[in-house]
């Protein structure tokens, strides 16, 4: 079983995120391995156990500090990192960045077939969960995203889909896309020993050039939005706390009532 | 004026709410087509497509067969050739539908947005990112434009004058999918609004103990629907077709009141955008009173009771 995992750099949750100049802050120290990709990666290791043998690789396209994310996946135990970096990269939209990772992912085929790259649901700092259907488009293969369960059966993949109509459960034949929900498994933690291990691990570092992408079909320059404006809310004014000594349900009662909510 | 196109959405063959909304922003972008994808929709359902301003319904009749994102997405593409726009419902089957049409097409995308707006000829989108902390304005740069637009945040308005409304078939043209649908569980349909379209959503966490009968009362009083937390439906004290937030259902309804949830992050990424927010939660530090309107530092067992019992006391005075 061989797979590739797709992990994206991101502001933590818990930190204040912020945009500069139309784009997602993404430097420092704020910065870590998108939560959700935890369950990626955590997909593809249990495969590859379950397996008995294979290789797992971890892929993230993006600036200097989002080499982070990829270690994350080391200290987790993936076999492999690889980081796409190149300055005409930024700026990408999910297009350019589906282009970026295809291209990736196809060199890593090449030289040894891959069955699966698994992905996160959502990148939590745009949650768009556009690129897994951007790659799978890209790359032409199946196409199984929403995954919160999946199996593998010889040369067929089968996931479970909960849409708010009905629970599919869908298959394809390898190789596939997949990308798993936060209900498909509970992730890891990682180990001492990984945590050391991964330390001297090589991450490899390809460029556009590497990839045999022109620079100018992704970037901000191809990429089909641009952000025009980005601004804080203001905070709410006129908030109200109580404590309810008797009479709270009341006040509450009043406030909706006093707005026109009840 | 150029077409723009609304995939419409439907329950049991019945046209949904914010299909309604998208039709009445599209108005406002050029001449609104609607596109009905699956069984051949009743006339009265096309009728009411017409009452908010679609001059056509362009019906691709492939039955259950458009479940798969790359089939909806081709039968789209049949059918939205002429238009500018192709508005749909920002929900996370219509994203993999809109990027898969993107592709096909060259067409920019936004998901997620709460409005859209032409300028200097091209379309904008208002959204709001990291737990509605930031309003971010888009523009897509493309003559072709794809915006999924969040139920709840455009008010459907019938149009002044109807649309004609007038039936078209669309020639299906559907490609071969590399997956397949195995086994299809029907999930039964929410009782009474669903969660995303909404004006009032009441949510229990993992203080209700379970016990969701105050926040059903409540809900049910204020004609909204029931929500919980990933604590509420891990526990399966409730079904996951309740949870709201990031990996759950987003939600922006007019009122947003939140029992015995705590405020994660996770959480509030998928509530933080409804219009007025209240909390009840036993914890005077529990983060959800940072961004609430009307807090209640109490317990949710005595306090909604009363806030139920003062609602019915005032309303029948
Ligand atoms: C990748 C990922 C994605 C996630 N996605 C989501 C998501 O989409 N949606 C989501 O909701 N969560 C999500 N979570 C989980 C989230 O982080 C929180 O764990 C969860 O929201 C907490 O639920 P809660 O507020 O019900 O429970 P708690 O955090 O335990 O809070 C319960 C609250 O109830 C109060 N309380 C207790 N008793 C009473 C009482 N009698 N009366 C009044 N108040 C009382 C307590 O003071 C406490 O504040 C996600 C987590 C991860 C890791
Ligand atoms: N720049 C990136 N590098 C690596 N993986 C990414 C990147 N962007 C998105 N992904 C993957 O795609 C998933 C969905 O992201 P998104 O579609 O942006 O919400 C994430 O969970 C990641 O697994």
């Amino acid at each position: 079983m061989r797979i590739l995992v797709t992990v994206k750099f991101v502001p933590d949750l818990q930190s204040q995120r912020s945009f500069t100049e139309g784009a997602v802050t993404r430097t420092g120290d704020d910065g870590t391995m998108n939560e959700l990709d935890e369950n990626a990666v955590e997909a593809a290791l249990q495969l590859k156990e379950a397996a008995g043998e294979g290789e797992v690789y971890a892929l993230t396209v993006g600036g200097d500090d989002a080499v982070a994310a990829v270690r994350k996946a080391l200290q987790l135990g993936v076999d492999h990192a690889v980081h796409v970096s190149d300055a005409a990269v930024a700026g990408s939209d999910v297009f350019g960045t589906a282009k970026v990772i295809a291209a990736a992912v196809e060199k890593i085929n090449d030289e040894a077939p891959l069955d699966l790259v698994i992905t996160g649901m959502a990148a939590l700092d745009g949650l768009t969960s556009m690129l897994p259907t951007a790659l799978a488009a890209e790359l032409d293969w199946a196409q199984l995203t929403l995954a919160s369960g999946l199996t593998v059966d010889g040369s067929t993949a089968t996931i479970v889909r909960h849409l708010p109509d009905a629970h599919e459960t869908v298959s394809a034949s390898l190789p596939a896309v997949v990308s798993v929900t936060d209900e498909a498994n509970k992730p890891r933690y990682p180990n001492f020993k990984l945590i050391m291990a991964a330390r001297s691990k090589p991450v490899t570092t390809w460029t556009l050039a590497d990839l045999g992408i022109a620079p100018e079909s992704v970037g901000a320059g191809a990429a089909r939005t641009v952000v025009v404006d980005a601004s804080p809310r203001p905070p709410k004014e006129d908030r109200t706390v109580v404590t309810d000594t008797g009479e709270g349900g009341v006040a509450l009662a009043d406030f909706l009532i006093e707005r026109g909510l009840a | 004026m150029s077409t723009v196109a609304v995939l419409v959405e439907a329950r049991e063959g019945v046209v949904t709410q914010p299909t309604f909304e998208a039709l009445t922003l599209a108005r406002t972008l050029g001449t609104p087509v609607a596109v009905w994808i699956g069984e051949e929709p009743a006339a009265a359902e096309a009728a009411s497509l017409g009452v908010y301003g679609a001059e056509e319904v362009r019906v691709v009749a492939v039955g259950d067969e458009a479940r798969l994102p790359a089939k909806a997405a081709a039968a789209l593409a049949d059918a939205t050739g002429d238009a500018a726009v192709v508005l749909m419902i920002s929900n996370f089957v219509n994203k993999e539908v809109a990027t898969r049409l993107a592709l096909a097409t060259g067409a920019g995308v936004v998901v997620d947005a709460a409005g859209a707006e032409l300028v200097d000829g091209h379309v904008e989108t208002m959204q709001t990112v990291f737990a509605a902390t930031w309003n971010v304005r888009t523009r897509i740069a493309t003559d072709k434009a794809i915006v999924g637009i969040r139920p709840n945040t455009t008010q459907a308005v019938p149009a002044e004058t109807p649309g004609a409304a007038i039936v078209v078939g669309v020639a299906e043209n559907l490609p071969e999918a590399r997956e397949t649908v195995v086994a299809l569980e029907p999930v039964p349909a929410p009782e009474g609004v669903p969660l995303a379209e909404a004006p009032v959503v009441v949510s229990g966490g993992r203080g209700t103990n379970g016990d969701y009968t105050l926040v059903r009362e409540l809900a049910e009083l204020l004609g909204g629907a029931v929500g919980a937390s990933r604590d509420a439906t891990d526990e399966g004290w409730i079904s996951h077709e309740h949870m709201v937030g990031q990996t759950g259902t987003t939600v922006t309804p007019a009122l947003y009141v939140a029992c015995g949830i705590s405020g994660a992050v996770h959480h509030r990424g998928g509530m933080q955008a409804s219009g007025t927010i209240v909390a009840v939660n036993i914890d005077p530090d529990a983060p959800i009173f940072e961004i609430a309107d009307f807090g209640v530092v109490g317990d949710l067992g005595d306090v909604i009771p009363q806030a139920i019992a003062r609602i019915k006391e005032v309303r029948g005075a």
